[in-house]
């Protein structure tokens, strides 16, 4: 298809798409209801990555491009991955632990530090 | 350009070997816009990994966001009520800015030039409820150097990716209303009207960045 005409869907894609996302948006924000851990993680990524796929696939078009495009744009952030998995093994494994072992900080503190303060409610450990 | 991604793998190599443009049946602005909206996206992640990386080192505790974002409703406080209703804002403009881009690719001009102002309607409303969320937070204590509820560096991370993400928001709004002006006084009448296309791929793009920061900013 040239760019003369452009592309054509049906509106009837868009208010499914435009739903979907609402309900989906709806069971990402019922995740906070939920107790924290792995069940809750998994569905906040899950949710994240539904919603994401079909801006991108759908009302961003990606879906219908041509793969060069398509890939130009997808395996660039790959980078990011990397980046992302570098900094959490430096955080966790070198940076925190080194404030824990060698300054002596506590891991698990208190949460309050001014117990007249109403809005904070201290975490049971 | 719209049934080409079933045409195969073996058309990146033609493509991008093909010595002449590589987007094939991609307008130029389109293509400019993506490639700008790829730089932007290394913009959000290396603030969001910047986060990542201050949240797992403070030895302070985080502080607990649905807290923190909660709103009193009928004297209960419900967590994250205003950034819910923000996300659903924003759904809804991406919802009206698919629908401009739909009539643009029609030639319905009158229609495209509804939605866009729509789009832009909710994207303006979406600002006001960061304005309101951010001047709460302010005289509540969170400051960019510190707050009443754990590490410090929280204030720093949340003025710093919504702020940034508002910006955004902001600039989006300017942006659609001129598209819309340019195109009621007739300026792209010889055109495709693709500029409908570019300045919804920048909306989307928006809203996009706002499902990773609702996902790790406030529910993570």
């Amino acid at each position: 298809m040239s760019s003369e005409v452009g592309q054509q869907h049906p509106l009837s894609l868009y208010f499914w798409i435009w739903g979907l996302l609402f309900v989906v948006s709806a069971g990402s924000y019922f995740t906070d209801f939920m107790e924290a851990g792995y069940l809750r993680w998994t569905l906040i990524l899950t949710f994240m990555l539904v919603k994401a796929g079909y801006i991108v696939a759908i009302f961003m078009h990606l879906k219908w491009e041509r793969w060069a495009l398509i890939y130009a744009l997808l395996l660039p952030p790959g980078a990011l991955l990397v980046l992302m998995g570098l900094m959490a093994w430096e955080s966790w494994d070198y940076t925190w632990l080194s404030r824990v072992v060698y300054f002596g900080e506590d891991p698990y503190p208190l949460r309050c530090p001014d117990a007249a303060n109403p809005n904070c409610v201290p975490m049971a450990h | 350009m719209a049934q080409a991604a079933a045409a195969g793998h073996a058309t990146i190599f033609e493509d991008w070997g093909s010595d002449v443009t590589t987007f094939k049946g991609v307008p130029w602005g389109k293509a400019m816009m993506w490639i700008f909206l790829l730089s932007d996206t290394f913009i959000f992640s290396c603030f969001l990994i910047s986060y990542m990386t201050v949240r797992i080192t403070a030895a302070e505790p985080w502080p607990n966001a649905s807290e923190v974002f909660s709103l009193t409703m009928f004297g209960a406080p419900v967590p994250l009520l205003l950034i819910a209703i923000m996300t659903f804002d924003l759904i809804t403009s991406s919802g009206t800015m698919a629908l401009a881009v739909n009539y643009g690719y029609r030639r319905d001009k009158k229609k495209a030039i509804r939605f866009i102002c729509a789009t832009a309607f909710f994207g303006a409303v979406f600002v006001g409820m960061q304005a309101f969320e951010w001047t709460k937070l302010i005289s509540e204590g969170v400051k960019p150097w510190g707050n009443e509820w754990g590490a410090e560096q929280f204030g720093a991370c949340f003025f710093m990716i919504t702020g940034f993400h508002g910006m955004h928001v902001s600039a989006g709004v300017i942006y659609l209303l001129i598209v819309a002006w340019r195109l009621h006084k007739g300026v792209y009448d010889k055109t495709n009207y693709e500029i409908v296309e570019i300045v919804g791929l920048y909306w989307h793009f928006v809203d996009l960045v706002w499902v990773f920061i609702f996902a790790f900013f406030y529910l993570w």
